[in-house]
């Protein structure tokens, strides 16, 4: 059982451009920045907006396809989501929350209660059945929309944020609970979220998207050991560099080198540490073993016993040191600086 | 007055609104004192047992009954539609379903006896068709009430399905809910207090309405003669008898009113129930 | 000429009116002297005089250069009511002479009422009376639609009346509040006969045409006319009321089908 798509959309300013593959069993974490178009893209998955082009395919069913005009109605699709802030129907109790998706199926009513009653117990809700939604707490609401969602036993879950409407006193906790509960699942699974602390958690393997692309795959470690795109490296917290090597030199776009130990030549991207960057006045002391780097403060922000120095110049880097560091130099934003590290302590892998 | 829904909290209130508000509220009330004032009460209960009026006020409680749950049956498709289907000519469209609310009734009535009476546009087939005629029967009632007070429903349920997240209609249609499964199930609901709400307002509207219905249906006793057009006509001749029907009218809308503002309007704001 | 009852002194009064009012045109300056009218003369008047009270607060208009006529039409029952309230009318033109009566016993009018005009019935059919309705006792008939006014107002009255005296049962579709919704039935169509005022077919024009009633079936409908208690302009309205009275408003009601009193 797998889920493939080709994804294309004009969206207000969003241009989605995305192609994804789920596999069997598969809990693929959806990560990437606000606007990014994730939910969107979940929304096609869902059939809650149309493709304007692309395709999708649950095994050999295509669901949309807009080129022969294929189109399944969302409640025709065995793929259930978990919404953002869970959308329970307040009118209703829990129970007929959860049994909703039966009963819409067509199940009689005493099958759907029961199966509802079995969904409730399973993720510690059996004593809220009458209740209605409103006396549920967030994570209790979370748990409550994953039983609605998994009571029509679908083959595809999608999870839309769901950690982002809990208070971060809570989330761990929640966290730990959806983690033990979608592992009792067994079909494709797809999460959204914009934290990568979830997709560590819960994800067999993520996928990047950033401005409508999916700019990287692979599993968490994969995509952090070696990011492709300035918003895991951020993530990550590393400065990542783009550009060509040749000659043991990397040269970026806007034509500032950076001196490397050993690569093969061609399009990389090149690591370079934060701490591994030493800040210094005068640069006529450097050895040529090293990059140095021009530039200018723009700010500076301290974190405990750490300094973050974010500099604006031949490359847009942050570099942290120490607090005896900062204040031996007395840098304040707006002054000239240089930023040194030595060539080995730069990471460098094919783009 | 169970639970802690009536719990007040002292706010305080600018004066120049406390008394712009009380002008108001002494607006709309002076008006039933003035007639509580003139009611000869001696003789109410034997002008309100009266048979004509006794006929009157139940053909009144009919027709208008009739004409909420017609209102409500193709009122609610049609602010469904206004509200959410963007088709060209929607604003036209709007402008037409709600035009008997700022259409004097009488023309009102004038304009339906073009369109549904025995020589309007679409009454002459009726008529010779079905040999269905409008004009002077009961269902001439409904139908002219049912003109004037349907906008009234259309207007309030419109407004609250614009208002609705349609997002939980994505979800119903995700849970395997066809349109209209989610339409019964999960949009009604919701809209639940507007309709109520502009159900009453229509029901009240077609309890008091007259121009349209004295012009298009006539005033026969216990075909076509409501309570307004009783209420009108004894002004005529006796005008104490007028005052107690307007009265008896009047309360009874007033305890409909009362009465169901608890039940439908009164419930706890969603916001409150969003937990943290 | 025909008075009202209680008032017994009606046709003295209304002598000296006209006297005075041929002494006015006559003179052919009736602006001089105690006669002239100026200011503004504020009439309550029956809806079914609307058109010929118009044109006579035209006319007027044109022979009291300094006067100004207003009008207030609707209908006897509610003006009576308004100007009953304390509503500022200087004049008072009733359809029916209880409505007056009833002001006239309240002590509401200053002057006693005069009958200026005079109506009677007919049945009001489509053009060219295409059912061939003959008279009364064809609107027995009950296949036919029949509408008439409301026995709360005087023309519902009165056809009960015809209908009583004809010992014809008419069983009628709606009781009409006004006499011009009784027209207006017929002239849409929606309606086959009514009973209504022969100055209501006459206004109709060709959009109806009326059928007789005989003489001695039918009810003559009298006009009066008064000044009220508190008129703001009882001179004024003296005048006006001289002016309907006299050659030019009896012409004017005469050709909107008004019998003279």
């Amino acid at each position: 059982m797998t889920l493939s798509a080709q994804v294309a959309l004009q969206l207000g300013t969003l241009d989605l451009q995305a192609e994804l593959a789920v596999r069997p069993g598969e809990l693929l974490a959806l990560l990437g920045p606000n606007g990014a178009g994730k939910s969107t893209l979940l929304r096609c998955l869902a059939g809650l907006t149309p493709l304007a082009a692309g395709l999708v395919a649950l095994d050999d069913t295509v669901l949309d396809d807009p080129a022969t005009g294929t189109f399944v109605e969302p409640e025709d699709r065995p793929i259930s989501v978990v919404f953002q802030d869970y959308l329970l129907f307040e009118h209703m109790s829990v129970l007929e929350n959860v049994a909703f998706g039966l009963r819409a199926r067509r199940a009689p009513k005493a099958d759907a209660r029961r199966i509802a009653r079995e969904w409730l117990e399973r993720v510690g809700l059996g004593d809220y059945a009458d209740q209605r939604p409103r006396a549920l707490s967030g994570g209790q609401s979370q748990r409550a929309a994953l039983a609605r969602a998994l009571a029509t036993s679908p083959r595809l879950l999608l999870l839309d944020e769901p950690l982002a409407a809990l208070d971060a006193a809570t989330r761990s906790s929640v966290r730990r609970d959806l983690r033990r509960h979608l592992a009792t699942f067994d079909g494709m699974r797809i999460l959204v979220t914009h934290d990568p602390v979830d997709a560590y958690a819960l994800a067999d393997r993520v996928a990047i998207l950033e401005g409508g692309r999916i700019v990287q795959t692979g599993t968490l470690a994969e995509v952090t050991a070696h990011p492709r795109s300035r918003y895991v490296a951020d993530l990550v917290g590393v400065n990542l560099v783009a550009g060509v090597v040749a000659g043991g030199v990397l040269t970026t776009d806007s034509r500032a080198q950076v001196v490397i130990a050993d690569a093969p030549a061609g399009p990389s991207y090149a690591i370079v540490r934060p701490h591994s960057i030493a800040l210094v006045r005068d640069a006529t002391a450097v050895s040529s073993a090293r990059n140095t780097w021009r530039g200018t403060i723009v700010d500076i922000d301290r974190l405990g016993d750490r300094v973050r120095v974010s500099i604006d110049g031949e490359l847009a880097l942050i570099a942290e040191i120490t607090v005896a560091a900062l204040d031996a130099l007395q840098l304040r934003p707006g002054d000239d600086i240089h930023a040194t590290v030595k060539a080995t302590d730069i990471e460098v892998y094919p783009a | 007055m169970t639970g802690g829904r009536r719990r007040r909290r002292r706010v305080s209130l600018p004066i120049p609104v406390l008394v712009l508000a009380g002008v108001a509220v002494a607006f709309f009330a002076l008006p039933l004192v003035g007639l509580l004032w003139r009611a000869p009460w001696s003789s109410a209960w034997g002008y309100l047992t009266d048979d004509d009026a006794l006929t009157a006020l139940r053909l009144s409680m009919i027709c208008s009954l009739w004409a909420t749950a017609l209102s409500v049956l193709f009122g609610v498709p049609l602010a469904w539609l206004l509200a959410k289907v963007d088709f060209p000519g929607r604003g036209v469209v709007r402008a037409l379903c709600t035009l008997s609310l700022v259409l004097p009734p009488v023309v009102g009535g004038v304009a339906l006896f073009f369109a549904l009476g025995r020589r309007g546009l679409v009454g002459q087939y009726l008529d010779r068709w079905f040999d269905i005629t409008l004009p002077f029967t009961t269902a001439g009632v409904v139908v002219a009430q049912t003109f004037v007070a349907m906008p009234f429903l259309v207007i309030t349920v419109e407004a609250s399905l614009r208002q609705l997240d349609t997002r939980f209609d994505d979800a119903s249609r995700t849970l395997g809910a066809s349109r209209w499964y989610t339409f019964r199930r999960v949009t009604l609901p919701a809209i639940r207090p507007a309709l109520a709400a502009g159900a009453v307002l229509a029901w009240a509207r077609a309890l008091g309405e007259f121009g349209a219905t004295i012009t298009f249906a006539g005033n026969f006793p216990g075909t076509t003669q409501t309570m307004p057009l009783a209420v009108y006509l004894a002004l005529e001749t006796n005008p104490e008898q007028a005052i107690v029907l307007a009265l008896a009218l009047i309360l009874i809308s007033f305890a409909v009113l009362v009465g169901l503002r608890d039940r439908w309007f009164g419930r706890a704001p969603r916001a409150n129930a969003v937990a943290a | 000429m025909r008075t009202l009852p209680r008032s017994a002194s009606a046709s003295l009064a209304l002598l000296a009116v006209f006297a005075v009012s041929c002494g006015s045109s006559d003179s052919g300056s009736p602006s001089t002297g105690s006669t002239g009218a100026s200011g503004t003369v504020t009439v309550f008047a029956a809806a079914s005089l609307t058109a010929a009270f118009t044109e006579i607060g035209e006319a007027f208009a044109v022979e009291y250069p300094d006067a100004d006529v207003t009008f207030n039409f609707a209908a006897s029952s509610e003006l009576a009511a308004q100007i009953g309230e304390g509503a500022p009318a200087d004049v008072f033109a009733s359809a029916d002479l209880d409505n007056m009566t009833k002001l006239t016993d309240a002590g509401a009018t200053s002057t006693d009422p005069v009958v200026f005009a005079g109506n009677e019935l007919q049945i009001i059919v489509a053009p060219g009376n295409p059912l061939g309705i003959a008279g009364v006792a064809d609107l027995a008939d009950a296949d036919l639609i029949v509408v008439t006014c409301a026995p709360e107002v005087p023309c519902g009255t009165y056809a009960a009346q015809v209908f009583e005296d004809a010992g014809v049962a008419v069983t009628p579709k709606s009781l009409e509040e006004n006499v011009k919704a009784v027209v207006t039935k017929v002239t849409l169509g929606e309606a086959d006969a009514g009973i209504v005022y022969r100055t209501d077919v006459l206004a109709a024009g060709d959009a109806a045409a009326g059928v007789e009633i005989p003489d001695d079936l039918d009810v003559l409908a009298e006009y009066p006319i008064a000044v009220t208690e508190l008129a703001p302009n009882a001179a004024g309205a003296r005048v006006f009321i001289d002016f309907v009275l006299g050659a030019t408003g009896q012409r004017i009601l005469a050709s909107y089908g008004f019998l003279a009193p």
